[in-house]
């Protein structure tokens, strides 16, 4: 309640909603209130934002990021993390299940929930794990982590796959109770034992052990047909190649409820770039090739693959300055990834910022059933809506420095590169998050 | 062609008279022959005879001089065998001057069947300069053997001394500053016809201003 | 050249300037007083990771032949089993001012991240990494060719002449054994393409890595029919570890049925020595594993050369030593890598 008196009344000038002709937003109360035509006089109590050029995108929803709190702290912490998701213009993310603890009880997602309830930059909700300690032996407390305070609805053993099938039959019959959904880290275990990259011709040349495409491939086949025999939902996490496409469209042409996710790095990064055995680029699933890059923009493209999702995955830097086999997977994507979605589909021509709307925003809030409600993600940009808004700047181009991000680590694999695109604002439930494209620090105490 | 100032290039290929690159021809073809001649019967008359000599080129331009120096033993000592005399003795691992230089490439070592111990060596150069040649080659020569002696023979002693080493036959004592430079052209080494001239070359021992377009300055 | 860290670095030029290097370094092997002062003052670090007494040996005696004083740094024993990074081990390195560091290496990659870090000012020199390198090896496997195989008169005739500054131009070699898991297979398959040689890979589909197509060479699973078609010039034999046979895990992940199969398809053996010219020469990196990939009767047959390969081992890595450490690095950083 105290957040419509302490909030300002925001008036959006001249945004472009997803790209369409300028308008002037209002955002009070936690909700748009109003739609005007474009630069409008505005009344002395509204404090005018200048969004000309700019587009207005619905929060985006972040469906796979790592915020490593409780237990590495010293890579990001879930205030760090989020943050950095307000700086890429989210206004929500789902935090990984694989912290120390693993988040396989009601008690650790409840604590994640509140604590990124307090830091207030997006809205954390949970994953539960799907196995106790992601072993992949035993169901976790599914039910009650559902039934929580974080009300989970997405279960992962993310950062391990649920191999054992019949495991993962349980799993998708279990969550069905309460429309949960199972996603899936598709990596066969035993063809990808000691793997450091994509199988392949560099891998050959290099000599590091390979990441065939077949065990992601294998993995997601098995999973669509348990899906369809159990009537249940599926989602697969950071699909990487193009066979994994090819099947996923295959399955949705026979009707199974799965819905699939790429990375921003996998729409534009190949394994070419490891090469100099620079970790940074060393991540899981592995960078695979141009051909691959080229079927996961199709298949986005065309509507095979329902949405990007960062798999932030941040790292200290010891885990990187190293050797190739001994340094961590994983690479940051929160505050990257609306660029690399600009420039590879919508500078291309090959998606519009509808679709980005769509992609990155709506579709995730659906396929973690957090698009209904008083907290309600992901929907469009009208009036009575959840005031939830990104301003993007298409036009900026900015170098991105990993030394001066938001997220506590530095592992981005675009550092020193230029990307288009700038998120201007973020505003949650009419809030600002970031302003000038920096983060707004809160006034203690006031929750949106 | 043209005939003027010379195309740099990794071989001495200036034209000896052409006074606008200031090279200058020390000895010509002629000088240079009598020089080894007279340089073989001092070594004959120095070791009352050749039969215990043996002469080690230091390459590049050495190792032809040797091979020269031997055939006039042979006509001054009549049995003596040239190939059995001569060798060629590489002192590029033995140089304190390394770290200085892009890396060189080694040249080979090659001694005559017999051998150099109990017999007397004459070291053969081209240029004698700092002296720091012959001290690598008298520490590669006490790695291969023990020579009962060892002198030296230079075609051309240029001063400068920076050891104390000097030579026990010369050809032409040449005084120089420093700020010039001592090349010598032999054909067995410089032989391709001159690319500019098409002329075939000759021997000669040159003096020029640093830094000059040729190669064959005897190291310090 | 600065560093040494893999085989596809090397330009035709500049690995006959290794090989010749190390024919001048060879010769001086068989003096009396093999000692040279040519590297008085250097230091030379041999950083090992991962056992290969070998190959330490090897890299060792070259660097006291040339008078580099030399520290041995065993993982075994030191701070680094303990879990010092490798980027703190070369932090000690350069602050004890090595001038090139010999690295041996479980992990792929680890020379080349230790050459371009920034952590070390030193020239590296790869002793091996994971399944990606060995370019000494490959280097004196080519040295050890030339000098058996180039300038051979027609004819098969026996009289090799001088080969300095020569190639290993039209020379068939055949490479049999476990490539996808062999660095010195990979070493060689650049390195002898470079030289104008003809390999040819022999080996189980299992042991041939994906992506093998890229490589320039050909790839055979007949070891029978390479040796009666191809009638190659050398075979250099690859060690198969005992572990390839068990695989990991619960079995099924070995990589042949076990080594009688291996033995008789791709052994080496007195038969298969028969149907070889009478030139062709019988190699092998060691350490060897007798009756497995290679019989005895082939082991210690004239053809092979095998105990030649471990003398020119310390040839060639006093040639690269030499020319990594013995010039100016300054002037050097320049040009090559």
């Amino acid at each position: 309640m105290s957040e419509q008196t302490t909030n300002p009344t925001y008036v959006l000038q001249g945004a472009a909603p997803l790209g369409a002709d300028p308008v002037d937003l209002v955002l009070a109360g936690g909700v748009i209130t109003e739609v005007r035509a474009a630069h409008s006089p505005v009344a002395d109590d509204e404090t005018a934002v200048d969004a000309t050029g700019l587009v207005a995108l619905p929060g985006l929803v972040d469906l796979h990021t790592h915020l490593r709190e409780p237990g590495r702290e010293d890579a990001e912490t879930i205030v760090s993390g989020t943050r950095a998701a307000a700086v890429g213009g989210f206004t929500a993310v789902h935090a990984m299940a694989n912290t120390t603890p693993v988040a396989d009880t009601a008690g650790v997602v409840e604590q994640v929930w509140r604590i990124g309830r307090d830091a207030g930059w997006v809205d954390v909700h949970p994953v539960g794990a799907v196995s106790v300690g992601l072993e992949g032996h035993q169901l976790a407390e599914i039910g009650a982590m559902a039934d929580s305070a974080a009300r989970v609805r997405v279960f992962s053993d993310d950062g391990k796959c649920v191999w054992d099938p019949i495991l993962m039959r349980r799993a998708l019959e279990y969550v069905k109770a309460f429309d949960g959904v199972v996603a899936q880290h598709a990596q066969e275990p035993r063809l990808t034992e000691g793997a450091q990259m994509n199988e392949g011709v560099v891998s050959a040349e290099l000599g590091l052990a390979g990441w065939p495409a077949v065990a992601e491939e294998a993995i997601i086949a098995r999973d669509v047909l348990l899906a369809e025999h159990v009537g249940s939902r599926l989602h697969v996490c950071h699909l990487s190649t193009a066979g994994s496409v090819e099947i996923i469209r295959w399955a949705k042409g026979r009707g199974i409820d799965v819905t699939a996710e790429v990375t921003p790095h996998h729409l534009v990064l190949t394994d070419e770039l490891a090469r100099d055995y620079d970790p940074t680029f060393k991540v899981n699933p592995p960078l695979r090739t141009a051909a691959d890059v080229e079927a996961v923009r199709q298949g986005l493209a065309d509507g095979t693959i329902d949405i990007v999702a960062t798999d932030h995955a941040p790292h200290t830097r010891e885990d990187k300055d190293c050797e190739w086999a001994a340094a961590a997977f994983g690479m940051t994507g929160l505050e990257t990834a609306l660029s690399v979605v600009q420039q590879t589909m919508v500078d291309s021509g090959r998606m519009t910022w509808a679709d980005v709307a769509r992609v990155l925003s709506a579709a995730p809030a659906r396929i973690g059933r957090i698009d209904e409600g008083p907290t309600a993600q992901g929907r469009p940009l009208e009036v009575g809506e959840p005031a939830n808004v990104v301003l993007v700047d298409p036009a900026a181009r900015r170098v991105v420095d990993g030394r001066s991000q938001a997220t506590a680590s530095t592992n981005t694999p675009f550092h020193g590169h230029e990307l288009p695109g700038r998120v201007v604002a973020t505003f949650l439930r009419g809030r600002a998050t970031v302003l000038e494209g920096a983060p707004v620090e809160q006034v203690a105490g006031v929750r949106s | 062609m043209s005939s003027g100032p010379a195309v740099p290039s990794s071989e001495p290929t200036v034209t000896p008279e052409d006074p606008s690159d200031g090279v200058t021809t020390v000895l010509g073809e002629a000088e240079i022959a009598r020089a080894l001649t007279r340089i073989a019967h001092e070594v004959v008359e120095r070791n009352k005879g050749a039969h215990d000599v043996v002469l080690l080129g230091i390459p590049t331009r050495g190792v032809p001089l040797a091979e020269r120096l031997a055939e006039r033993l042979a006509t001054i000592e009549p049995g003596l065998v040239p190939a059995d005399v001569v060798g060629e003795l590489d002192v590029t691992m033995y140089r304190d001057d390394l770290h200085r230089h892009p890396v060189r490439t080694i040249g080979a070592t090659r001694l005559p069947a017999s051998g150099i111990d109990g017999k007397v060596v004459v070291l053969v150069d081209d240029v004698l300069f700092s002296g720091r040649t012959i001290r690598a080659a008298l520490d590669a020569i006490s790695d291969i053997g023990r020579p009962r002696a060892v002198q030296l023979a230079a075609l051309v002693d240029r001063g400068h001394r920076e050891l104390p080493i000097r030579p026990d036959y010369v050809g032409k004592n040449l005084p120089t500053s420093l700020s010039e430079r001592v090349s010598v052209r032999l054909v067995e080494t410089d032989g391709s016809p001159d690319d500019a001239t098409g002329e075939p070359v000759t021997d000669a021992v040159l003096i020029s201003q640093r830094p000059t377009s040729t190669s064959s300055e005897g190291t310090r | 050249m600065k560093h040494l860290l893999s085989t596809a670095d090397l330009a035709r030029a500049d690995a006959i300037r290794i090989l010749d290097t190390a024919a001048q370094m060879a010769a001086t092997q068989s003096r009396e007083i093999k000692k040279l002062p040519t590297l008085r003052g250097r230091t030379v670090v041999n950083l090992f990771f991962e056992d290969s007494t070998r190959t330490r040996i090897s890299f060792e005696t070259a660097a006291k032949r040339l008078s580099a004083d030399v520290i041995n740094f065993s993982a075994k024993g030191s701070s680094v089993s303990k879990g010092e990074s490798l980027k703190d081990t070369a932090l000690t390195l350069q602050a004890m001012g090595a001038d090139a560091v010999v690295i041996r290496h479980q992990a792929s990659g680890a020379p080349h991240t230790l050459a371009h870090a920034g952590w070390v000012e030193a020239a590296v020199v790869n002793a091996g990494d994971g399944m990606h390198q060995h370019p000494t090896q490959a280097l004196l496997d080519a040295f050890t060719m030339r000098r058996h195989l180039v300038g051979r008169g027609a004819a098969g005739a026996s009289i090799v002449g001088d080969p300095t500054g020569q190639d290993l131009a039209g020379l068939r070699i055949a490479v049999v054994g476990d490539v996808l898991h062999s660095r010195v297979a990979r070493s060689n398959v650049h390195l002898l393409h470079t030289l104008g040689a003809q390999v040819t890979l022999v080996a189980p589909p299992t042991l041939v890595p994906v992506g093998v197509e890229t490589w320039p060479c050909d790839v055979s699973y007949h070891l029978d029919e390479v040796l009666a078609e191809t009638a190659p010039d050398a075979v250099m034999m690859l060690r198969v570890q005992r572990e390839r046979m068990s695989g990991s895990g619960a079995g099924g992940g070995a990589f042949f049925p076990n080594p009688l199969e291996y033995t008789r398809n791709y052994g080496l053996d007195g038969r298969r020595l028969a149907l070889l010219p009478d030139h062709t020469i019988v190699m092998h990196p060691g350490p060897m594993n007798r009756g497995l990939e290679i019989s005895a009767e082939a082991a210690d047959s004239p053809r092979a050369v095998i105990v030649e390969q471990v003398a020119n081992g310390v040839a060639v890595r006093m040639a690269v030593l030499y020319l990594l450490l013995a010039g100016d690095a300054s002037k050097e950083r320049a040009g090559l890598e």
